[in-house]
């Protein structure tokens, strides 16, 4: 069924009863060409490019919950491409651009919403540190503004520009930045694989993984035995557990980040303003609540749910950077178990297990990359090499010593 | 969450600054092949349940603290000096 503005003017005449299921719930068959291990954002978004752009449909999507029930059902959805090294710059270009055509190209409302990003600075050094990056940002092709402090008043008003712990002293201003609704984006790219003939499984985790002679062979799960040519483990936050049943340690270690979300509010906040300061983002959504978040608990865990000094830490941060928010109810708060890397940037590479793929490390910053590292993978999955983009994303890297260290914090999961 | 300090009692987590899993203090000699520095700094066996890590009494008496703890339910079940790592861990008040 194609949605359009008209569809839902003339079901409004009938009732609404014209409508039917997103997509299907098959049963597993026992053979696929590609099975594809986690059903969120990034699983979801390789099967649709798998089938769109490489042809490949006979693919399984195999997900232990429900669809889109992880980290891209839970997390602030800031959409940017404001990164620095080569390697990170292509790569979320170009996502942001699939994101600029994605609603038209899956034929669904994932409410993408360029309002802007800021990211504000409080010291020469900073400022300079931005300007850096701003000029990066535009030799890649994307948009930047540098604003001075009467640049960041006019379009955030409200901030405490009195403070003098950490005077506003201006801000990154990304254009082509903003979000877009977190669940939708998994719905979107779930109903465009089914609709090209990706059986998407839920409830359904996997046990095991086949492998005979160095080559996958298929994976066994709680609905059974499931045979593939080709395995792409996408798993985010279990990223661990999942490689260990193919005999792999990997370079990441899983940990908490804390997000937060208010009342309905009328609008107040129009973009999406990052404290340079303080490691505070924030941002309005459409239904009016306020989604913040901060750093990680900085300690590995799996609990999804964080712990209270982070909670605190977020609180004071956005109390000094914008004031006005202080009587704002905090209606909720959640935990996501996120996949660091030692230095902060992903990977998308085949493992030394042959047909075995693995797309992992996202940090917490997986989001915005959802639809090019689908892109990424699928091409890796289908032709067997790196795309362009991905080039940099490599398992070995921290072997080879060519990390991609993004914000120059050293090599520890925790500092990124 | 709330920490055993062997030294100092049951204290609030945020006096301790957390480093990371104990492979940490197994650092590798001089001259290792590289395989074992990037056991060392990269690789992790990540466990969703047990696990050590190291964490460093900040605020307090400046011991590095071998914490046992796990990672899905934030229990901690033992703690000792990282010096003592020799001798057997002491089953800390559960917190």
């Amino acid at each position: 069924m194609r949605y359009s503005g008209f569809r839902v003017i003339s079901e409004g005449f009938f009732g609404n009863k014209g409508w039917t299921p997103a997509w299907r719930d098959p049963d597993p068959k026992p053979e696929y060409e590609v099975v594809i291990i986690g059903g969120g954002g990034h699983g979801l978004s390789t099967a649709y490019y798998l089938a769109k752009n490489h042809g490949i449909t006979n693919i399984a999507v195999l997900e232990k919950g429900y669809l889109g029930g992880g980290n891209v059902g839970r997390n602030t959805t800031i959409v940017r491409a404001n990164y620095f090294l080569p390697g990170n710059q292509e790569f979320y270009s170009h996502s942001l651009k699939l994101w600029e055509g994605l609603e038209a190209d899956l034929n669904y409302n994932v409410m993408h919403s360029q309002r802007g990003l800021i990211n504000l600075f409080h010291s020469d050094g900073q400022r300079d540190a931005f300007a850096r990056r701003g000029n990066a940002m535009i030799n890649q092709g994307d948009d930047a503004e540098l604003l001075d402090r009467e640049g960041v008043r006019r379009h955030l008003p409200y901030l405490d520009f009195e403070q003098t712990r950490f005077p506003i002293y201006g801000g990154l201003l990304h254009r082509r930045g903003g979000s877009a609704r977190h669940d939708a984006v998994a719905w979107g790219y779930a109903r465009g694989a089914d609709q090209r003939g990706v059986d998407l499984i839920q409830n359904c985790e996997v046990t095991g993984i086949d492998i005979v002679d160095g080559r996958v062979t298929g994976v066994q799960t709680t609905r059974g035995a499931i045979k593939a040519k080709k395995v792409g483990i996408i798993v985010a936050g279990r990223s661990g557990q999942v490689a260990a049943m193919a005999g792999m340690r990997l370079p990441v270690e899983s940990h908490i980040l804390q997000a937060f979300v208010t009342e309905g509010l009328k609008p107040v906040i129009d973009h999406v303003v990052s404290f340079g300061m303080g490691h505070f983002y924030i941002s309005q959504s459409d239904k009016g609540g306020l989604v913040f978040g901060g750093d990680l608990d900085f300690y590995s865990s799996y609990a999804a749910r964080g712990n209270l000094p982070m909670v605190e830490h977020v609180m004071e941060a956005g109390m000094t950077l914008m004031p006005m928010i202080g009587k704002a109810k905090v209606l909720r708060s959640w935990g996501g178990i996120m996949d660091m890397t030692p230095d902060g940037s992903p990977i998308i590479d085949k493992t030394d297990v042959g047909g075995l793929y693995i797309d992992c490390g996202w940090n917490y910053g997986g989001f915005k990359a959802v639809p090019a590292s689908g892109w990424c993978m699928a091409h890796l999955m289908a032709t067997g090499d790196s795309h362009e983009y991905a080039r940099r994303f490599r398992l070995n890297r921290f072997v080879t010593g060519h990390l991609l260290d993004e914000e120059g914090t050293g090599s520890q999961h925790n500092l990124h | 969450m709330r920490i055993n300090c062997p030294l100092c009692g049951t204290r609030d987590r945020r006096e301790f600054t957390y480093y990371g899993d104990a492979v940490y203090a197994n650092r590798p000699a001089e001259g290792a092949p590289i395989e074992a520095w990037d056991d060392y700094l990269h690789l992790r066996d990540n466990p969703a349940g047990e696990t050590r890590d190291l964490w460093y009494h900040e605020l307090g008496c400046s011991a590095w603290i071998e914490v046992t703890r796990n990672t899905v339910t934030h229990e901690i079940s033992a703690t000792r000096l990282l010096t003592d790592r020799k001798k057997p861990a002491k089953r800390g008040k559960k917190t």
